[in-house]
């Protein structure tokens, strides 16, 4: 152990880059986490702190004819147990979602989805209060369940929201339609070849290694309420806690410390959250709620659930057209991830990287007893669903045209001359070169070398396939005047403060939960101020100590918040010029700018740096006529538009033809998302989003049997990618800057999951098709339904 | 029950039911929270420690199970104020986002490298098979660990 390394982070290693501004600087954060110190919810104890388990339904649809607590309540250590009848009395009972449904906290009359929060056990420890969940004596009556949403709509279906006044089926929100139908029936009477294929992208789930949790610690004597949760938009939630619970909204604080990943999970509102507030209210104590990893699976925040027909045709050799139709699976309670005046998300972007003639889209909702959720899972609010479908539609169209997918892609692109491009959905689409960057990845991959070994190999019974991907997503939610969040403008803020030393505090609402935001948001600041970014301290997480915004997710951070910080900077090196200009003796236009520094144009000898700027600022100094004292400002950005990130993937499977194993032997992702502000954290969030699409192609997927118990409630059967099935990714980029961004970034955080899952499916039914004949399979391709796909087998259920 | 457990070379007597997972003794009984929770079913790894120097998974195993054996956690790595190269690799290497899995993929890292000081990438994702991460993709866990063999090679 005797090796010198560096002791004081941050700071630069031996071989480390120091950039005043964007570039590969190595993380602020690593500092606490590499020591054990990272600071994660279940770290935290406050004095006389009680724990919370809830109490979950084994059915999946069944009413509740009793509940006893008696026991319970006498078990030693067990403090209180709550359940709906205590709820109704605090009006807590039922939450609205984000989708502007209902949600109920505790189970009152019936039990909708196997794993839904029944009662909430507040004991000592958590070992008591797991216990005393033994002791709870609850009678169902179990009713017929409804698993397959293509059933949920048949006469006779059991109704699941019977709670709902006028409810009477189990459409959960009528069809929604985008495009243009009458123009797209005439595109597809007109075409060459039409592929038709039914798609389905089924449940999985994001799964972040630390679950859930919260702790409530409401005050009886002030109506203070704190709140320790590691949620995606603190901001957002502190307002729906107003909203739920009643209370004044200056009377709750969200403190969100280190998070143990999100990836969507972490945005929704959950009933344990609620039952840990209600237990602080009614225990007078703090009360601590950490979810276990089964509840983590079965009840929290399932992605995608999408069953999609489609047909897209050809003409000359080009795609014109597409037509899409999808049930999507809301589960008990509709608390789908969307912005309000988009019920499917972005799902409309689905005619993707094309300039198609016409296009129509219809999305209708449907009711399951199974959990709720549709969260965005490392992507835009069901962009993932689009891209997945577009993409797998390319590949059949070009098997059942005969045409190499690659060809096809590169005949059908928008071209860089259309650009703003107005999709036949009505996206607008800024910037972009898409053959450059598929040319790219054709070169880091060797394409043709590639299907000249496919054809060697085929000819010796080999099954190897080459899958190809492009994507365009629409991210950085997003403009106020088109969306909003349960009334909420998504806009975000920022503040900056330059004190008289020249060191910065900049404070944020996006909410960093592994991005390194401590890092790259200093470094935005660093960038347009000049100043190193180890002398920027980014805030966030605190309600009290950050500007309202609405939090991170849909790759919106540095599309949104990385543009107010760049403005917010911005302002304050305006501010920073008029005082130059007074500490210089000259005007402001007179001066000009270098990082750093304001100096006399001509004179570059003469000038000021921020650093003295901020001195002066403070000084008892003159300040420039009608000038406020300090160096400071503060910004709510309003993005004008999305930013489109897109990229080109390339990916190589081996197929063992006796066991239908798929090994990901090589996986080439070549992004454009702009400006790289730190290219190591990119490439970073770049790999793990590849590791994440990989196992939704291959591995992760939440079913249900008949009944709907759930079959993969654990890490035994809820399979996640890890080192030996991720290939050594590579990686390519073009720069592409957004024209509407400050720093002309596009965030990047969600492309390589959105990209990666069709990029391997693609592989995968190359191979097959090669060999089999087979034109479709859905994912995950997992040996089991690889090799029965093989043998022209029904597929096992996903 | 009365049990005496040595945790980063300290011995710790304390009174617990017989039922208590060890890795509940580090984080409650002792808090030493840099050990995480993250399964339950010894799949993911963020709760691996070294038990006598051979990576074990906390979860799963009960805290009297522990006496008469050397526990080591993440938080015996850095020695007066010298952090551990493979703690330095990560740091280099960009080998984590959100630090969560990080203690347990440390500890499972430093065993590896204690066997094999020049372990190749097979070896390396072999051994951090156990170990679930989220966010790297492991690509950079696999260069951190060959970043602190070399530096560990060096210094010998």
């Amino acid at each position: 152990m005797a090796v010198t390394v560096e002791q004081n982070l941050p700071g630069p290693g031996p071989d480390q880059e120091r950039p005043i501004g964007f570039g590969r600087l190595k993380r602020k954060e690593d500092a606490r986490f590499i020591r054990g110190q990272g600071n994660y919810l279940d770290d935290l104890r406050l004095p006389g702190m009680v724990y919370g388990q809830v109490l979950r339904s084994p059915y999946a649809h069944a009413k509740i004819l009793s509940l006893d607590t008696t026991r319970a309540l006498a078990h030693p250590g067990v403090a209180a147990v709550v359940t709906a009848k205590d709820l109704e009395t605090l009006g807590l009972a039922w939450m609205p979602t984000i989708s502007y449904d209902t949600q109920a906290v505790l189970a009152g009359d019936k039990v909708r989805f196997q794993g839904q929060e029944i009662a909430f056990v507040i004991a000592v420890d958590e070992y008591t209060a797991n216990d005393a969940l033994e002791l709870i004596d609850v009678e169902f009556e179990p009713l017929p369940a409804v698993v397959n949403a293509r059933r949920a709509l048949d006469p006779g279906a059991p109704l699941i929201r019977d709670d709902k006044i006028g409810q009477r089926d189990n459409l959960a929100s009528p069809t929604w339609e985008a495009g243009d139908k009458a123009a797209t029936d005439r595109v597809f009477a007109e075409a060459d070849s039409v592929a038709v294929r039914d798609i389905i992208y089924p449940r999985c789930h994001p799964a972040p290694l630390e679950t859930c949790g919260m702790v409530a610690d409401f005050n009886p004597k002030t109506g203070q309420l704190d709140i320790y949760n590691g949620n995606q938009a603190p901001h957002a939630h502190r307002t729906v806690y107003a909203q739920v619970a009643g209370l004044p909204e200056h009377y709750i604080r969200i403190m969100c410390q280190d998070i143990g990943g999100g990836f969507g999970g972490k945005v929704p509102v959950y009933p344990g959250y609620v039952c840990a507030i209600a237990g602080s209210i009614v225990a007078g104590v703090p009360v601590k709620w950490i979810e276990d990893r089964t509840g983590n699976l079965i009840a929290d925040s399932f992605a995608r659930d999408y069953i999609m027909h489609s047909e897209m045709c050809q003409k000359n050799g080009r795609i014109t057209g597409l037509r899409v139709d999808v049930i999507a699976d809301h589960g008990a309670f509709d608390s789908t991830a969307q912005p309000t005046k988009f019920p499917a998300g972005f799902f409309h972007i689905v005619c993707g990287s094309y300039d198609l003639q016409a296009s129509h889209v219809k999305v209708k909702a449907v009711y399951t007893n199974k959990a709720p959720g549709g969260v965005a899972y490392r992507c835009s609010f069901r962009i993932t669903e689009a891209v997945y479908l577009v993409e797998r539609m390319v590949d059949a169209l070009a098997i059942d045209s005969g045409i190499d997918p690659v060809e096809l892609r590169m005949r059908s692109f928008i071209s860089p001359g259309q650009f703003p491009y107005e999709t036949t959905t009505g996206w607008t689409y800024d910037s972009g070169d898409y053959a450059k960057t598929m040319n790219v990845a054709l070169e880091i991959a060797d394409y043709e070398d590639l299907r000249r070994e496919q054809k060697e190999k085929l000819a010796n019974g080999e099954l190897m396939g080459i899958g190809v991907a492009f994507f365009t997503e629409g991210v950085g939610a997003g403009p106020r005047k088109h969306m909003d969040i349960l009334g909420l403008a998504m806009n975000d803020g920022a503040d900056l403060r330059v004190h008289p030393s020249g060191k910065a505090v900049v404070s944020l609402s996006a909410q960093t939960q592994g991005q390194g935001h401590e890092t790259t948001f200093a470094q935005i600041v660093a960038e347009e101020l000049g100043i190193p970014p180890e002398d920027v301290q980014v805030r966030h997480g605190d309600t009290d100590k950050s500007p309202y915004g609405l939090g991170t997710y849909g790759s919106r951070s540095t599309p949104v918040s990385g543009a107010a910080v760049a403005v917010v900077t911005r302002k304050v090196r305006d501010k920073a010029r008029l005082i130059a200009a007074t500490m210089l003796e000259t005007r402001p236009e007179d001066l000009s700018w270098e990082k750093g520094r304001w100096f006399v144009k001509g004179d570059p000898s003469k000038g000021a740096p921020i650093t003295s700027i901020a001195e002066y600022a403070y000084s008892g100094r003159t300040m420039p006529a009608g000038l406020e004292g300090g160096l400071d400002a503060q910004v709510i950005y309003d993005p004008p538009n999305l930013t489109y990130p897109y990229g080109a993937y390339i990916s190589v499977v081996d197929i063992d033809p006796d066991t239908g194993e798929v090994k990901v032997r090589r996986l080439i992702a070549v992004d454009d998302c702009g400006v790289r502000i730190n290219p190591m954290v990119v490439d970073g969030q770049i790999h793990g989003g590849l590791a994440e699409g990989l196992g939704i192609a291959l591995m992760e997927v939440i079913t249900f049997d008949e009944e709907g118990n759930c079959l993969n409630s654990s890490f035994m059967d809820y399979l996640i990618p890890t080192a030996l099935e991720c290939p050594d990714w590579e990686l390519g980029e073009t720069v592409t800057p957004c024209p509407h961004h400050p720093i002309g970034a596009k965030g990047v955080g969600e492309s390589p999951n959105v990209g990666s899952v069709p990029c391997i499916a693609n592989a995968v039914i190359d191979a097959l098709y090669r060999k089999h004949n087979v034109r479709h399979m859905d994912i995950p391709c997992n040996p089991a339904r690889v090799w029965a796909a093989m043998q022209g087998r029904p597929e096992p259920p996903q | 029950m009365q049990v005496s457990i040595n945790v980063n070379g300290e011995v710790y007597n304390r009174d617990i039911e017989p039922r208590l997972l060890l890795v509940h003794f580090i984080r409650e009984t002792i808090e030493l929270h840099g050990t995480h929770w993250g399964c339950d079913t010894s799949n993911c790894g963020a709760c691996v420690v070294l038990m006598d120097g051979k990576p074990i998974k906390s979860c799963t195993t009960l805290a009297v199970m522990a006496e008469g054996h050397e526990i080591r956690t993440v938080e015996s790595l850095e020695v007066d104020g010298v952090l551990d190269p493979i703690q330095q690799g990560f740091h280099e290497q960009h080998a984590l986002h959100c630090g969560f899995c990080t203690p347990g993929m440390l500890m499972t890292t430093r065993a590896l490298l204690n066997e094999n000081p020049d372990p190749n990438e097979h070896e390396i994702r072999t051994a951090i098979s156990g170990a679930i991460c989220r966010c790297t993709g492991y690509k950079n866990i696999v260069a951190a660990v060959r970043w602190a063999a070399e530096h560990e090679a060096i210094a010998k």
